[in-house]
Parts: structure tokens; C-alpha cells; sequence
């Protein structure tokens, strides 16, 4: 074993040598033995990896324990980790504002959908919207959705990582693209779901380990008093910290986001589709259950490492070119994981990171693929005429396409403002993917004219509001003046687009309709209560 | 079954029996009236919270107690975070129990229906 780390060392050492940046060791280290680690679990995933149900799901198999841990890894994100510890740096209580819009949606996914999707669902979350509706329209529409929040997602993901591996290993951006764009493809073609859910595991606890540890060297620094480490915090800035501040100007903003970030967690088509990977109803009720806990714990801790990192960071001038935090606000939690625990736990902290990244984009890489092979070619295309060994086939060539584009786009983006991309992609979510979900799931006068028409006008009214706004026409694009003042869309187009699918299902009165109305009482029965649900009756 | 397809359809005959069946309408009502109660409580919770921010930012910069740096809005803050998981928690145990009960009494009435 000895042997191996040295050779790995000296592997990385000469991989990644680089004379215009210090390299971190430990981390290049920690991080190999991630990767071998999850090889070796992609390797054993790929035995066990033969059909498209262990594919998309991996079986069904896992547990409701495993698999809220999974879905807390798909929440978070090395952007929420750094975003918000650096949120919480730079404003103090904002950071938390965040939090809880973040959190507060998984209690909806839970009374509204996940059970529903599990009773419904086979691979994707289409599956569902298109249970009684026409298959061709309905599922085109949800792989767009789906396709357009993966994109969006992805680029984002792909950019940051870039810039932090940068940052962090001491590597050239092009190179850390590529890198997570490889493994990651390696993970999904030949461990499917079920090395995606194993690596999406292994990184979430390792992430909470950190982030406790971290916790916890903080609150011992503060004498285990919350008290005492917001006296010091507000010595360190201002009072201004500990109360809401200027994240949210006004009201219908405050609102708007609030309504993106709730219902756009039950629109996200990677964590939707985490449902279908657990045997029933009940399985998927615990997932959320362990999910949102694991999700509520690291807010907090997250917002106590922002709070600390206020604090401590003030001491270390070494942190601070120019009176500025090097780096970024972003690399608060960096920086303080060096502050608390030194080089090595910087470097497991930085390890992390980049598996946090690459567990990421794998989860949305397969979500993505599913949509393309079976909703769009297996379902759209070739209207279920298809074999097994076709579906998987196609969707391992969607898995290697994606990844390439993955590695493009995050290319193209470098030097993008990226930011409102994450945003973007929960407003798309909550004004496609949800709607079209929810009230294909309760309403039963919902027509395939209606959710068609009324999701196309949920995107098209998010897309256009935000690349009209400001956070794409002036910030990104340049432009003085936005050309409409609405930096979050959620509040007109959710709304817009359960009225346009509530007008043009009411009015439909095409020969599809029937069969619409008509299938809603099967498809009631076998949503309350399992009746011939795949996970059910498979064995 | 040839396609990937996940409805089958179920005939009419059979759709007519489980309505018919009265645990299939406890379940039913059941589910729909407390899911729909927790949902609106979280929808209360979490708009009250941001419409605070919206209209009367000061009230969350209010010291807990005289003296304290620690503000309510901290402790209102986390607090949601914490009724969030209770909540979820409290329709899980709650589901897992009396939702799957009814529930298989529903499938042991259907699969003694289809076995005459």
C-alpha cells in the first residue's frame, strides 16, 4: 500500500507539474486515492451494471438510507459548500436566507411528489408527467426541460470546477475540465446508477466529516459559545451581519426567489430521478426524511464555518492580498480549513472539493442521458420499439456526448460570469419540470394541449425574463440598462404557466383530451397505492 | 413487454373495485388531507420568514435578549431548519405506518378479488 501512495505521489507529482503555482501534495495525494477508490467502485458497479433498469436505477436497490445521503450529495454541491460558507463570509446572515430556500423545498418534494413519482416512475421523471398524457408531446417536452436545467447545471459545475482545481491544485484550467469530464464519463458508462450513487455516497460523508470537523475547531475556538462567536464576528465587521442585509432589495424579489428555489428542487431532473432507485414508497418517504436532515445539518454548518471563518480569518493576514480575501469570498472555507487543521486537512478539504464536483456532474451527466435515450430516442423516436441492449447502448453513446460537450462548454465559459446559470436552471425547473409534474399527478383535467402549451410558456417566459434582466443583459452581456428590471423570474412564470396549462386544458376539446380525462383513475389507483408500480412487482 | 412503457393498463373492471374498496378511500383521503395540511404549514412557515425579510428587515435585528449580539432572526432562522426535518419526519413515521396498513389491506382485498 505504502508503495502505491509513494508511486501515486510521484505520478502526481510529475502530472501535474506546473512552475507558476504551488502545488498541494496532500491534496494531489488524497485526491488519487479518491479516484482509485471510486474506480475500483465503478469497476465492481460495471459487473453489476446489465440491464437498463440497472442502468437508470441501479435495480432499485437501494436503500432509503443510501439514498437520502445520495440526494444530500446531489445538494451539495462544491457551490453551496463554498458559496454559501463564502456567502455567509462577505454578508452574515444572507448566507442563511439562502440556506433555507434551499432546504425548504425538500418538505414539498416529500407531501407532494416523491412517493407519487416512485409509484408512478420507472427511469425518469417523464415517465410520470407522460403517464396518461400523449407520450411523443409530453415527453419532448420534459427531456427539454430536463436537458436545458442539466446544461445550465453543467456548465456551471464544469466552470467552477475549473477555477477552483486551478486554484486549489495548482493545474490549468483546461486540464481540470478535461479530468472531471473523463472520470466522470468513466463512472456513468460503465457503473451507471449505481457507481453514480456510490461515488455521490462516499463524497457526502466525507464532506460532512470535514465540514464537522471544521464546525467543531470553530466552536472550540468560541469556547463552544454561539454567543461569544458572533460578539467576536461583529467586533471583526459590523452589526450589520447578524440581520438580513441587501441580498434581497425588495419584496417581490424576496418572494420570486423564495418560489424558485422551493419549488425548483422539485423540478431538478438528477434528484427526481434518485426516486426510482428504491424499492417503494416507503423507501422513498425515508430518502427525503434522511436527505433533508443530512441537507438542514450542513446548512448549519456551513453558516457556523461562515461565521468562523469571519472571525478567525481576520488573524491570518496571510490570507489577504491588497486588504481582499485571496481568492474570493469563495475561499473562506479553504482558507479556513488551512487555519484550523493545517496543510494536510487543507488538502483532504481540497480533495473533497474536486470529488464533490465529480460526483456532481456525474449524477446530472446521467440524468441528462436518461432523457436523451429514453425519453427522446427510445419513447420519441422510436416509439418503444426498441431493445434493451438498443436503450443501453444509446444511452452510453448520450452518456460519452455529453461529457464531451461538458468538457466544451466548460471550456467555452472560462472567462463567462456564470453565475446566474444555477439560478437559472431551479426557475426553469420550477416553471417546467414542476407544473407539468404536479398536475399531471393531481389534476385530472390536465390535457397533453395544456401541459404542452403551459410548460413552453413557463421556459420561454423564464428564459426570456432572465436574459432580458439584469443579471444577463447588463452583467454578462454588458449593456447599461436592463431592458425589464426582474432579476428573479419565478414569480411571473410559475404562475403564467399553470394558468396557460389550466386555460388550454379546460378548452381542449380535441379527441386526445378523452383519452387524458379517461386515464386518470388508473393512474390515481396505481399512484396511492403501488398497484403494479415497476419496483413493485419486478423480481 | 417490449416497450420501456411503465403503464399497463389496468381494466376498467378493476379500476371500478379498488375505488370501490373503503380502505382505498381512507388512503386516499387521508394522504391528500395531510400531505396537503404539513405542505401548507411549510408554505406558511417559510413565506411568513421571507415576507419579514421583504417588509420589516429590523424585526430579525432585534438582540434576543438585552445585551446579546445574538439576534431573533438567527434563531428564527435556525429553527426553520429544524421544523423542516421534524416535519418531514413526522409524515414519514406517520405514512410509513398507517398509509402502508391500509394500504395492505387494499392489496390483499385485490389479490383475493382476482384469485376467484
Amino acid at each position: 500500500m505504502k508503495k502505491i501512495l509513494a508511486l501515486m505521489a510521484l505520478l502526481a507529482t510529475a502530472l501535474f507539474a506546473d512552475e507558476s503555482r504551488d502545488m498541494n501534495v496532500a491534496a494531489i495525494v488524497m485526491f488519487m486515492i479518491f479516484v482509485v477508490a471510486t474506480l475500483g467502485i465503478t469497476y465492481w458497479a460495471a459487473s453489476r451494471t446489465k440491464t437498463a433498469k440497472d442502468f437508470y436505477t441501479a435495480g432499485g436497490g437501494i436503500t432509503g438510507f443510501q439514498n437520502g445521503l445520495a440526494i444530500a450529495g446531489d445538494y451539495m454541491s462544491a457551490a453551496s459548500f463554498l458559496g454559501i460558507s463564502g456567502l455567509v463570509y462577505m454578508k452574515g446572515y444572507d448566507g442563511l436566507i439562502y440556506s433555507i430556500g434551499f432546504l425548504v423545498g425538500w418538505p414539498i418534494v416529500l407531501f407532494m411528489i416523491a412517493e407519487q413519482l416512485r409509484n408512478l416512475g420507472k427511469y425518469t421523471f417523464s415517465d410520470v408527467a407522460s403517464y396518461r398524457l400523449g407520450q411523443k408531446e409530453i415527453r419532448s417536452l420534459a427531456a427539454t426541460g430536463s436537458l436545458v436545467v442539466v446544461a445550465l447545471y453543467l456548465i456551471a459545475q464544469m466552470v467552477g470546477a475549473g477555477q477552483l482545481i486551478k486554484v486549489l491544485f495548482g493545474l490549468e484550467y483546461e486540464y481540470a475540465v478535461v479530468i472531471v469530464g473523463i472520470l466522470m464519463m468513466l463512472y456513468v458508462t460503465f457503473g451507471g446508477m449505481l457507481a453514480t450513487t456510490w461515488v455521490q455516497i462516499i463524497k457526502a460523508v466525507l464532506l460532512l466529516s470535514g465540514a464537522s470537523f471544521m464546525a467543531l475547531a470553530v466552536l472550540a475556538y468560541c469556547d463552544f459559545s454561539f454567543e461569544s462567536m458572533f460578539v467576536q464576528a461583529v467586533e471583526t465587521r459590523d452589526i450589520s451581519i447578524m440581520s438580513p442585509g441587501g441580498l434581497v432589495s425588495n419584496p417581490i424579489e424576496a418572494i420570486s426567489l423564495g418560489m424558485a428555489l422551493m419549488f425548483g428542487t422539485a423540478g431538478l431532473p438528477h434528484i427526481l430521478m434518485r426516486f426510482f432507485t428504491v424499492a417503494d414508497a416507503k423507501e422513498a418517504r425515508k430518502s427525503v426524511f434522511v436527505a433533508t436532515g443530512f441537507i438542514g445539518y450542513f446548512y448549519i454548518l456551513t453558516f457556523i464555518i461562515g461565521f468562523g471563518a469571519i472571525v478567525l480569518l481576520a488573524k491570518h493576514p496571510e490570507y489577504f492580498s491588497d486588504g481582499a480575501l485571496i481568492g474570493g469570498s469563495n475561499m473562506a472555507a479553504i482558507h479556513l480549513a488551512q487555519a484550523v487543521g493545517g496543510d494536510l486537512f487543507l488538502g483532504f478539504i481540497s480533495a473533497v472539493a474536486f470529488a464533490t464536483i465529480l460526483a456532481v456532474v456525474s449524477g446530472l451527466t446521467l440524468a441528462g442521458a436518461s432523457a436523451v435515450s429514453h425519453d427522446l430516442y427510445v419513447n420519441v423516436i422510436a416509439k418503444g420499439k426498441v431493445n434493451e441492449k438498443q436503450e443501453m447502448r444509446v444511452s452510453k453513446m448520450a452518456t460519452i456526448g455529453l461529457g464531451i460537450l461538458a468538457i466544451l462548454l466548460g471550456i467555452a465559459f472560462e472567462k463567462q460570469n456564470v453565475a446566474f446559470m444555477v439560478g437559472l436552471a431551479f426557475a426553469i425547473a420550477a416553471s417546467v419540470n414542476f407544473p407539468v409534474l404536479f398536475l399531471s399527478i393531481f389534476w385530472s383535467k390536465l390535457t397533453t394541449r395544456g401541459a404542452l402549451i403551459g410548460g413552453g410558456v413557463g421556459l420561454l417566459v423564464a428564459v426570456v425574463l432572465v436574459v432580458l434582466g439584469p443579471t444577463v443583459w447588463v452583467d454578462t452581456l454588458k449593456n447599461a440598462e436592463p431592458i425589464v428590471n426582474v432579476k428573479y423570474p419565478a414569480i411571473y412564470s410559475i404562475p403564467l404557466a399553470f394558468i396557460a396549462i389550466w386555460f388550454f386544458s379546460i378548452t381542449d376539446k380535441s379527441a386526445r383530451s378523452k383519452i387524458d380525462h379517461s386515464g386518470f383513475d388508473a393512474q390515481n389507483i396505481r399512484c396511492q397505492t403501488g398497484i403494479g408500480a415497476d419496483g413493485a412487482v419486478s423480481h | 413487454m417490449g416497450s420501456t412503457q411503465a403503464n399497463e393498463t389496468i381494466s376498467n373492471s378493476r379500476v371500478e373495485f379498488i375505488k370501490s374498496i373503503p380502505e382505498y378511500q381512507e388512503l386516499v383521503k387521508r394522504r391528500n388531507s395531510f400531505g396537503n395540511k404539513l405542505a401548507i404549514l411549510m408554505l406558511v412557515i417559510y413565506y411568513s420568514f421571507i415576507l419579514v425579510i421583504a417588509f420589516d428587515k429590523e424585526l430579525f435585528g432585534i438582540p434576543l435578549s438585552e445585551g446579546t449580539t445574538t439576534t431573533v432572526g438567527i434563531v428564527v432562522g435556525v429553527c426553520i431548519i429544524v421544523v423542516t426535518f421534524v416535519l418531514t419526519g413526522v409524515y414519514t413515521f406517520r405514512a410509513n405506518k398507517e398509509y402502508d396498513d391500509l394500504n395492505n389491506k387494499i392489496k390483499e382485498k385485490v389479490a383475493k378479488e382476482e384469485s376467484k
